[in-house]
């Protein structure tokens, strides 16, 4: 099959390639560009692992072809952190311990970070229901919703 | 390996693509990609349309028309379209909702297509390249139609006025889960308090979404009571053939759908 080329922002960078028709983007971002952030799980738009943004939205990357996302302005975990410091949703769920394999966190925080750049002071519920497609088979959910409220208390905090 | 996407400006040559079999459309890609993720070798390429109406939305004079790709996400923002919000939001997770489109959920087969379950309730019409039809008569031909008629472009209903329209999907797992069975009711009531009218979707109960025809005309000529809706209880589960999935058996959703229907009628 002849590859065609695809080019978007990538955490920032501009990113061009050759690809194969119908890839999807986890597959491009991951084995293309390098960026292993993104993890493929169910491969069925269930567990939320391979969660990116794009344009502003979350989005699965195992069920969005990398050409359909040509121009386009996509942020994964893997560029959130600037250098060696992390971002502050990063940092809230290594303080409050709330990872454990690890697996579903970059979905997660990608989740979180769309909810706090939409609404920096989100109630539980908000959070809950921003996660509701991220499965943590760990099932550390608690932790990961006390984290979030924890970077929203600081963004109240900062708002002062 | 990747299955080749082919990209068109207009939706009839992207139907035209789609003849001869084995592609299929996609629309947001959480049916289609997942499919071919899951390794079904049916489907041999993916053809879309970048039209600018499929993603629209219109309401005009009491009446909403609905591009076969608007998301579910657009649907919940959408005002004039609030009646229909909770169940738009009660599809999938924040991610799936930003592609799930409307076009897409009326091809899912049960346990999905909740939307589609409050679209019979609408008695909505099913826009294609080529005419239109109810979409009784479109979820009775589904597999097929798009064959004779091209590719779905839109939905039209009207939009329901305040409390005229019913919604209930039952669950394991909330806030996202997948449905242990769907109810859509439009119950329409005189100024006695009669009902005049009534349509009633059910999801889960076959392969697709289905009319409770033997409830809709008990229901006719009753008030919304705890006597006045028993007759419609009785017959809710007439003619269903409840799916048997991990989420529950058919058994089991034969037995709880009158009792849901029944604190939706009472709600």
């Amino acid at each position: 099959m002849a590859r065609i080329p695809v080019q978007f922002t990538l955490n920032g960078q501009e990113k061009a390639e050759f690809i194969e028709s119908g890839a999807t983007l986890l597959n491009v971002l991951r084995d293309r560009m390098g960026d292993t952030s993104p993890k493929g799980g169910c491969q069925q738009g269930t567990c939320g692992a391979c969660s990116v943004i794009i344009d502003g939205e979350l989005r699965l990357s195992c069920l969005t072809l990398a050409e359909t996302c040509e121009g386009a302005t996509i942020e994964t975990a893997g560029g959130l952190a600037n250098g060696s410091e992390l971002h502050p949703i990063q940092q809230a769920i290594v303080d409050g311990f709330a990872t454990q394999c690890g697996f579903c966190a970059p979905g997660m925080v990608m989740a979180i970070k769309v909810l706090l750049d939409a609404k920096p002071a989100p109630s539980r519920e908000d959070v809950v229901e921003a996660i509701s497609g991220n499965v943590c088979r760990c099932t550390g959910y608690e932790p990961i919703i006390q984290a979030v409220l924890s970077v929203s208390r600081s963004n109240s905090q900062q708002a002062v | 390996m990747a299955l080749e996407l082919q990209t068109f400006s207009s939706s009839a040559e992207a139907s035209a693509a789609l003849r001869g079999g084995g592609k299929s459309y996609l629309g947001g890609g959480s049916l289609v990609v997942r499919a071919v993720n899951e390794g079904d070798v049916r489907i041999t390429g993916y053809v879309r349309s970048t039209d600018k109406a499929l993603t629209s939305i219109a309401t005009d004079g009491g009446r909403a028309r609905l591009g076969a790709s608007v998301t579910m996400a657009q649907v919940v923002g959408c005002e004039a379209l609030s009646e229909l919000a909770p169940a738009a939001k009660l599809i999938g997770g924040p991610a799936v909702r930003n592609v799930a489109t409307v076009g897409g959920n009326l091809f899912a087969r049960s346990p999905f297509g909740d939307f589609t379950v409050a679209l019979l309730a609408l008695g909505a019409t099913v826009h294609f390249t080529d005419g239109e039809m109810d979409i009784d008569a479109f979820l009775a031909a589904r597999e097929t139609v798009t064959d004779e008629r091209g590719i779905v472009v839109a939905v039209s209903f009207d939009i329901p006025p305040s409390g005229r329209f019913r919604f209930l999907k039952i669950s394991r797992v909330k806030p996202k889960g997948v449905a242990v069975l769907t109810i859509a009711a439009a119950i329409g009531t005189d100024a006695k308090g009669t009902i005049s009218e009534a349509r009633i979707a059910l999801g889960c109960m076959s392969d697709r979404p289905i009319r409770a025809e033997a409830a809709e005309k008990a229901l006719v000529g009753s008030e919304l009571s705890e006597s006045g809706i028993a007759g419609a209880v009785d017959v809710i589960g007439e003619g269903t053939a409840p799916i048997t999935d991990p989420i529950a058996s058919s058994w089991y959703r034969a037995e709880v759908l009158p009792v849901h229907f029944r604190r939706l009628m009472l709600d």
